[in-house]
């Protein structure tokens, strides 16, 4: 096992509730520095699997193992190293932005936290609103301030939940393009979820698909579309949910 | 034990306690709503014979009561205010553990009931001319004893409400009131019927306020009160660390930990 260049393996992970299969015995590797792009239609297990490689989530069944340390036994190891953001999962309302990205700077053990609270803030575009309450900004800020969280403990692995999908399509572009600068200069591991193909598509070079909480592809997003004989990515999700829709596999 | 992780959910609550009226009332206007109302009380019950004792048996129940419920609501309501304002998932992504949130939430109670508590007994010496600290260095113990079971019984009610959701957190501010007429905590042991006594007295509360009552009555400490109590508290922690942990385990196994703020 190369743990320099494996960051995430996952083996026969398996999620029952209530005698329902969420996540089937589902097996990857991710090599440092991938975007991966997971995804699948409502229901397939995505979620199921990032809470289960985030350790908020026990595996019924199998193995992971993230930067070399089980989960979730290793989490206080592994998620010093990580970090998560979601558009559906809001840092306290009754806090202001900075107070926010204190509070889970203290959390992360991050040194210098005010310098890198004003870079962060500078290059995700949110210094203006740092003394602002969050509950009051608008979805794109609440999405641009939970990046700033996300990067507050230089992260190796960014588990992304659909990362752009408050934002205008301007913003949106532009954090695509600030993501793929980062992950270019820091060797980061992107991990994330996404209902925009044409996001997709763009970030990631590789995608695994999920289907009734099973892989059915894995692979990069030309080579799916190559194999299934569909004309782009889109026509792919869409083909797959109305399967789903009509109880195929 | 990460302590800089540990100040980080101290220094939250901080900053809510900044700007929120809520949380400011949560320390002040009750507290001293109990204490004009126990105080008037008591000048009335001071009137009669030998009776100025009685009044500073209650005054005295009084403080030593809002120790024990306000910590154990402030370890309630510091883990309700992460699944009212969503943050739950976003504080179990970061490296935090059980044992240090835990631990966190319990320096919170112990800090909301030094500010209280000190105004309380300043009021209390002022007003109605009762001094908590003639109790002198048995109040140590006391006040600890009583922390420690608020502690106990503030971690049950988070690892219930963790289990059952937001449905159960009516438990916050009900429970501890549950131990108000069988803790022996306004009037003695000797009041309860016979049969209840040995059963009441698997609670610390009722050696604590016994011990209370005895010292402000002038008579000394009586130590195997005392005793029983630490050594019940030490049961009742252990027993709610366990309780915490099994269904923080059962949580995570159900998925609950996505679904408790929702």
């Amino acid at each position: 096992m190369v743990w320099d260049d494996t960051v995430i393996e996952v083996t026969n992970l398996t999620k029952v509730f209530n005698g329902t299969r969420a996540v089937d015995r589902v097996s990857f590797r991710v090599p440092r520095g991938e975007r991966l792009g997971f995804l699948g239609p409502n229901g397939a297990g995505k979620t199921t699997t990032i809470a289960m490689l985030l350790g908020l989530i026990a595996p019924t069944e199998g193995t992971i193992r993230i930067l070399g340390h089980p989960m979730p036994d290793g989490r206080e190891a592994v998620l010093a190293h990580v970090n998560f953001s979601s558009p559906y999962v809001a840092l306290p309302y009754d806090l202001t932005v900075r107070e926010n990205l204190i509070v889970f700077g203290h959390l992360y053990d991050v040194r210098g936290l005010q310098r890198k609270l004003q870079d962060l803030a500078g290059l995700f575009g949110v210094a203006p609103v740092l003394d602002r309450r969050t509950g009051r900004l608008s979805s794109g800020e609440i999405a641009r301030v939970n990046l700033v969280k996300a990067f507050l403990n230089d992260p190796q692995i960014l588990f992304l939940d659909e990362p752009t999908a408050a934002l205008d399509p301007e913003a949106a572009d532009t954090v695509r393009g600030l993501l793929l600068r980062l992950r270019e200069e820091r060797g980061l591991t992107l991990f994330y979820t996404s209902h925009n193909m044409r996001e997709v598509e763009r970030l990631s070079s590789r995608i695994i698909f999920l289907h009734h909480g099973r892989i059915i592809a894995d692979a990069p997003a030309e080579q799916i579309v190559r194999e299934y004989e569909k004309t782009d990515l889109e026509e792919f999700f869409v083909a797959l949910a109305r399967s789903r829709a009509e109880g195929g596999a | 034990m990460n302590w800089r992780r540990i100040w980080a959910l101290n220094l939250r609550q901080l900053f809510v306690m900044r700007r929120s009226f809520a949380r400011v009332t949560d320390l002040f206007y009750w507290p001293l709503i109990d204490l004009f109302f126990f105080g008037f009380l008591s000048l009335y019950l001071g009137r009669g014979e030998g009776a100025p004792a009685l009044a500073g048996l209650l005054l005295g129940a009084l403080i030593l009561w809002d120790i024990f419920f306000r910590v154990q609501q402030g370890i309630s309501v510091s883990f309700l205010m992460e699944l009212w304002t969503r943050n739950f998932v976003n504080l179990f992504v970061t490296p935090i553990t059980v044992r240090e949130f835990l631990l966190a939430m319990m320096l919170w109670g112990v800090v909301k009931i030094l500010i209280t508590a000190t105004l309380m007994t300043a009021l209390a010496l002022l007003l109605y001319g009762f001094n908590l600290f003639t109790l002198g260095l048995t109040l140590v113990p006391l006040i600890i004893g009583l922390i420690v079971f608020a502690w106990a019984v503030g971690t049950i009610i988070t690892a219930i409400i963790l289990r059952y959701g937001q449905s159960a957190e009516t438990l916050a501010w009900s429970l501890a009131f549950l131990f108000q007429p069988f803790g022996a905590v306004f009037f003695p042991l000797s009041v309860y019927p016979e049969w209840l006594v040995r059963p009441l007295l698997l609670l610390p509360l009722p050696h604590l306020f016994e011990a209370m009552r005895a010292v402000l009555s002038g008579r000394p400490l009586p130590v195997d009160h005392l005793a029983w109590a630490f050594i019940l508290d030490a049961a009742y922690l252990a027993a709610a660390f366990a309780f915490f942990g099994y269904m923080f385990s059962l949580a995570r196994g159900q998925g609950l930990l996505l679904k408790v703020q929702e």
